[in-house]
């Protein structure tokens, strides 16, 4: 089991990076702990800035730093991120068009019994809404790594989602193929098709392989790109296949499996599944139970591929 | 130096006719930061059509975006776009003048338009300065009517927390807001106190007298080891005794004959300022 949470591998990238480039600039919004970035701030005082417990503050001083050249990563909560400052997000980033890189950690349902105030189920749409904002939610510690890598070569604002808890491996250090905005085919099939995105592309792997099991041929796309979304990926891959099953952490508006309907429905016709959260404060429990409980695991996507194609 | 008080009148004289043109605009909050406007851009900021992209360039952010037109007016008077063209255009099909700045215009820094976003931004870009060992200055304007937007205090902690004594807030204080008076709407009992106590050197000046706006701006300059706040004593609607001080004027549409009689005083003040 990998111990390694995603927002520990987005720190050591930008400790690596800020050795050589002293325009990054990291700040937290006393998240500093739950960002993994504490150790950021001891290694680059100078590139380190603190604003306490207000989002808002947050993302327009990141503002301010980009438009004055800078490369500021925003990390807070993801539940405060998307929603506290949201109008600075829509306003001060990507209206503004500043170099902002807003980081949500804990994202999702990472928080579990905290309860709904800590949930971020609903900031793929709420972000996603917003024109010149990128949406990413990468699948394991390797593909963020090499996201923000990315990211830090381009000068444009985006929003990163990764989750609390250390994830499985989907990819391996020497193997994480990676293209900057276009969907990783996990798994190649010809039955159906799965898309998901952050922590549920490791169950999407999974019930691919028992899938495979029962002669069911799975294609699982990795679709860490949100926005843009890579349309062409999901056109031909659902034109090959029988039906197509969305899966995310997420509520169920406005979010990956909208987004995969609406491409399959415009230029491909076919049975869409989506599988998300309910529309409801979640239960109570880990992730893992949580997931478990609203069948957003390896066996629940199966069945839902299985009744998909039979269809 | 230029009469910049004589100056003025004409300046507003363009900010009433953009509006008409445009069919519409800020009126009352324009004529209140003018004069403030004119002294950072003539007297006060390194910046001009020639050093904008320069990263040394002093900085101004106008968080009170709804008044554009008087922003609009001095950038144009100052060369950094053709005026005639942003009056002409204003507000209208597929112009780039709308009505909150954008910083697709020369001149313009940063987006805004909702209250309460320009301070944070600000803190920003002087803490880059600071980072960067330069010396430019960043200034912002904000209303009244905008204290009681939360992220408002969220940057003045900030700026206080930091000590950025190459930040300037401008607060432009004519005491009305759409509704009514800031007062009734919702008051701030005693502002200088509550930003000073944020750690801000606070500063009040009359923001229609040239003499007081550079010596205010000129203390806040001197002003080492934490930010400065200039309060502007305004009068909302400056310029013409039918739009001054009256909630209503927030964004009245003068019609011909209030056009008209806007116009005639303007140019009688400004006869006056010249003969001063």
């Amino acid at each position: 089991m990998n111990k390694v949470p995603n927002r520990k591998a987005i720190c050591d990238v930008l400790m690596e990076k800020a050795k050589t480039d002293k325009d990054i600039v990291v700040l937290c919004s006393d998240s500093r702990g739950s960002a993994s970035l504490a150790p950021f701030f001891v290694a680059f005082p100078e590139q380190s800035v603190e604003v306490g417990i207000a989002e808002q503050d947050l993302v327009g001083i990141s503002a301010g730093l980009a438009s004055a050249g800078k490369k500021p990563f925003a990390a807070s909560p993801a539940c405060f991120l998307s929603t506290r400052s949201y109008e600075q997000c829509k306003v001060d980033v990507a209206y503004s068009r500043t170099n902002v890189k807003l980081i949500g950690i804990s994202g999702g349902i990472s928080y579990g019994a905290l309860g709904m105030s800590h949930h971020s189920a609903q900031d793929i749409a709420a972000m996603s809404a917003i024109p010149n904002m990128r949406v990413y939610l990468p699948s394991d510690r390797f593909q963020t790594a090499k996201l923000i890598e990315a990211l830090l070569e381009d000068q444009q604002g985006a929003y990163i989602r990764v989750g609390r808890n250390p994830v499985e491996d989907v990819y391996t250090e020497d193997n994480c193929p990676f293209e900057m905005d276009k969907a990783t085919v996990v798994t190649e099939g010809t039955d159906v098709t799965i898309v998901a995105c952050g922590e549920m592309v490791y169950p999407a792997k999974q019930a691919a392989e028992l899938l495979a099991k029962e002669g069911i041929s799975a294609e699982v796309l990795d679709m860490y790109c949100v926005k843009p979304l890579d349309k062409e990926a999901i056109i031909k891959s659902a034109s090959k296949t029988k039906a197509v099953i969305a899966v995310e952490e997420h509520s169920p508006f406005g979010g990956l499996g909208s987004m995969v309907a609406q491409v399959v429905g415009e230029n491909c016709p076919k049975r869409v599944i989506c599988m998300a959260l309910p529309d409801a404060p979640v239960i109570t429990g880990t992730s893992k139970e949580v997931f478990d409980y609203y069948g957003l695991n390896a066996e629940g996507i199966a069945a839902k591929a299985k009744e998909a194609i039979q269809a | 130096m230029a009469n910049l008080k004589a100056m003025s009148f004409d300046f507003r004289k363009d900010v009433v006719d953009m509006i008409m043109s445009g069919k519409g605009g800020h009126i009352g909050g324009d004529m209140s930061i003018l004069d403030c406007l004119i002294e950072l851009y003539y007297e006060q900021m390194n910046v001009s059509p020639e050093n904008w992209g320069d990263p040394n360039r002093d900085r101004f952010v106008m968080s009170k975006g709804h008044s554009v037109e008087a922003l609009y007016t001095v950038l144009g008077h100052r060369g950094f776009f053709s005026l005639d063209e942003c009056i002409a255009t204003f507000s209208k099909f597929g112009s780039p003048y709308i009505g909150h700045p954008n910083n697709k215009i020369p001149g313009i820094e940063m987006n805004s338009g909702s209250l309460g976003h320009g301070l944070p931004v600000a803190v920003g870009m002087a803490l880059a300065g600071r980072m960067d060992k330069r010396d430019y200055r960043v200034y912002v304007a904000m209303g009244d009517g905008e204290l009681a937007e939360g992220s408002v205090w969220e940057g003045f902690m900030s700026g206080g927390h930091y000590k950025l004594d190459n930040l300037c807030a401008i607060l432009d204080i004519n005491n009305l807001q759409i509704s009514g008076t800031t007062e009734e709407v919702m008051n701030h009992t005693n502002i200088v106190n509550q930003v000073a106590d944020f750690g801000w050197h606070v500063i009040e000046c009359d923001g229609h007298d040239f003499a007081s706006l550079k010596a205010a701006f000129d203390e806040a300059k001197a002003t080492k080891g934490l930010p400065s706040c200039v309060i502007l004593h305004t009068t909302k609607g400056y310029g013409a005794k039918i739009m001054e001080n009256k909630a209503g004027w927030h964004h009245h549409l003068p019609n011909e004959e209030e056009y008209k009689e806007i116009v005639e005083e303007l140019m009688a003040r400004k006869e006056a300022a010249l003969n001063e």
